[in-house]
């Protein structure tokens, strides 16, 4: 419990939206007419319109889902007052995931039918003690919540309540041996059901499977985490059921979704949009408002929390998406502008 | 009769459903992210109406129904109001009026210009389309208004541009967009001499 809340203090006042702010804004466009008797038509009647929105090509389906979660039990971690997370349902509805599609609302759309069990991750290379685990090992960790930010490299950004462990707890028990550099991750490639893997065109131009790396001291830090689950439940596909990597002070991109195999690595390993763009996207890929984008400034983002247009703020980005004090030190004789 | 259905269907439909999309977005239905939905939307919406614009006279002429020309101009002037409704989602709902930052994007981001510089030509456009200016400009208006298709040009590349990886829809786009280049029935490179021609003489 305490571990947790060290974690999630990072969370200052600006990072979660103001209330106030919030209520103020919504009354305004109340006023303005925006938001009458037809919103809270709206709110009660939910997605009873689907049928017609999709038609017109407007909304996401909702999850009709093949796919089901079940509670986890956990350590929960301290929920201060104000602290306003990215609903579930923005959560789960707003996804990067291109084996899915390149669409936001395709990883809802189209993963429901993912297998999640069997699964087997396997962690090897550089170590003494080879694991391979099955998806009961992958809970059988101590979990506990952890509330992180995420910030993605397009400049928005969300609150979510993850469920996990610390990636250094998997690492210690494989036994990383003296050559044991960087850590190489990569996602499921299955392009029987992910689209995006057998056509070119659905996955965004990325070669697949997808993979990703940190450097060993990065994955050994105590903030990253490994994901199993997601507001007190299994992760649902789109999220990147059943297991996911998070490192809460780089881009969203670093934390790689349905993980298979981690390797211990000698060499600094590929990883994909760095392999697709490596003038866009970096190998550390930490956030960093000083360090744009070659097509769009990080110097702010739109934070993600609730409700419809006007609801979300424009706040400015922190160096390392404001676990500085945590992790700076690691970057201490880094030019972050040349490795970013 | 039947094509005074067809003229209320235009304003109908290009009117309300930008209404409904940003009731949609307003009371939340437009999924995770209403305001990079309604931004897209919007932009997609635009160049959708812009192209109808110019699939107009080529129907005519297929279906001899000279009286179609006549849903040339409110398309027009519709697609330049998406266009319109897009920028402002775009400053108003992401850049949130943080005018530094507006200003640095401007300088920065290429795709952002050239989308801009689009709706510059489709401003100018839709003010020349007056009737009174139209009379005014006479055989120049012709040229003028064919900026349209540089206009059509640039769209297609700023959403070229605009996208994070290498995806398959502006390409669609930009191959419809070669189709109705091609339909144009004077060639474009044509419009240099006949600018040149239509100069007024100079007086004096």
């Amino acid at each position: 419990m305490k571990r947790t809340d060290a974690f999630n203090s990072g969370l200052s006042e600006n990072d979660i939206t103001d209330e106030s702010v919030f209520l103020n804004r919504r009354q305004l466009l109340r006023q303005l007419g925006f938001i009458g008797a037809g919103g809270l038509l709206a709110s009660t009647s939910g997605h009873a319109s689907a049928g017609l929105l999709d038609l017109l090509g407007i909304t996401d389906t909702p999850a009709e889902s093949g796919f089901s979660t079940e509670p986890l039990s956990f350590a929960a971690a301290d929920r201060s007052p104000g602290q306003v997370l990215t609903t579930e349902d923005k959560v789960t509805g707003y996804n990067n995931f291109y084996e899915f599609g390149t669409d936001k609302a395709d990883p809802r759309r189209h993963a429901q039918d993912m297998q999640v069990k069997p699964w087997t991750l396997t962690v090897g290379g550089e170590v003494n003690q080879p694991l391979t685990l099955d998806y009961d090992d992958l809970f059988r960790f101590e979990l506990e919540e952890r509330i992180y930010r995420l910030r993605c490299v397009e400049a928005w950004s969300m609150v979510i309540p993850w469920v996990g462990f610390p990636l250094a707890a998997l690492l210690k028990r494989a036994d990383p041996n003296s050559d044991a550099r960087y850590v190489a991750f990569e996602t499921l490639h299955d392009p029987e059901n992910m689209a995006g893997q057998r056509n070119r065109f659905a996955g965004g131009g990325l070669d697949y499977p997808y993979v990703e790396g940190l450097r060993i001291d990065e994955a050994m830090h105590p903030l990253t985490l490994v994901a199993v689950g997601l507001y007190g439940k299994t992760l649902p596909p789109q999220n990147g059921a059943p297991v996911r990597l998070l490192v809460p002070w780089k881009y969203g991109f670093k934390s790689i979704k349905s993980v298979v195999s981690i390797r211990l690595v000698k060499e600094q390993p590929p990883t994909s949009w760095n392999l697709a763009a490596p003038r866009e996207y970096g190998f550390y890929a930490n956030v960093n408002p000083q360090v744009d984008h070659p097509r769009w400034s990080q110097a702010s983002e739109r934070r993600i929390t609730r409700g419809g247009l006007g609801s979300d703020e424009r706040i400015p980005t922190q160096l390392f998406n404001g676990y500085a004090e945590q992790v700076a030190h690691l970057y201490k004789d880094m030019d972050l502008k040349r490795a970013f | 009769m039947r094509f005074k259905a067809l003229q209320l269907l235009v304003h109908g439909l290009s009117l309300g459903w930008l209404g409904w999309v940003y009731y949609l977005g307003f009371s939340d239905q437009l999924g995770g992210d209403p305001v990079e939905a309604i931004i897209h939307y919007t932009g997609k919406g635009a160049l959708h109406l812009l192209m109808l614009t110019l699939l107009v006279a080529p129907l005519s002429r297929w279906l001899k129904q000279p009286r179609l020309m006549r849903l040339r101009r409110p398309l027009g002037l519709y697609s330049a109001l998406w266009a319109v409704a897009h920028v402002s989602n775009y400053l108003t709902f992401d850049l949130q009026f943080d005018w530094r930052l507006i200003a640095s994007e401007l300088v920065q981001r290429p795709y952002i210009v050239v989308g801009l510089t689009a709706l510059l030509i489709l401003l100018v456009l839709a003010v020349t389309s007056l009737p009174k200016l139209v009379r005014k400009l006479g055989r120049r208006w012709r040229t003028l208004h064919s900026g349209i298709y540089l206009a059509l040009v640039l769209v297609c590349v700023h959403f070229w541009w605009s996208v994070k990886g290498f995806e398959l829809e502006p390409l669609i786009y930009g191959l419809v967009a070669l189709v109705l280049l091609s339909l144009k029935r004077r060639p474009l490179w044509r419009l240099a001499e006949r600018a040149q021609k239509a100069r007024p003489p100079m007086v004096k």
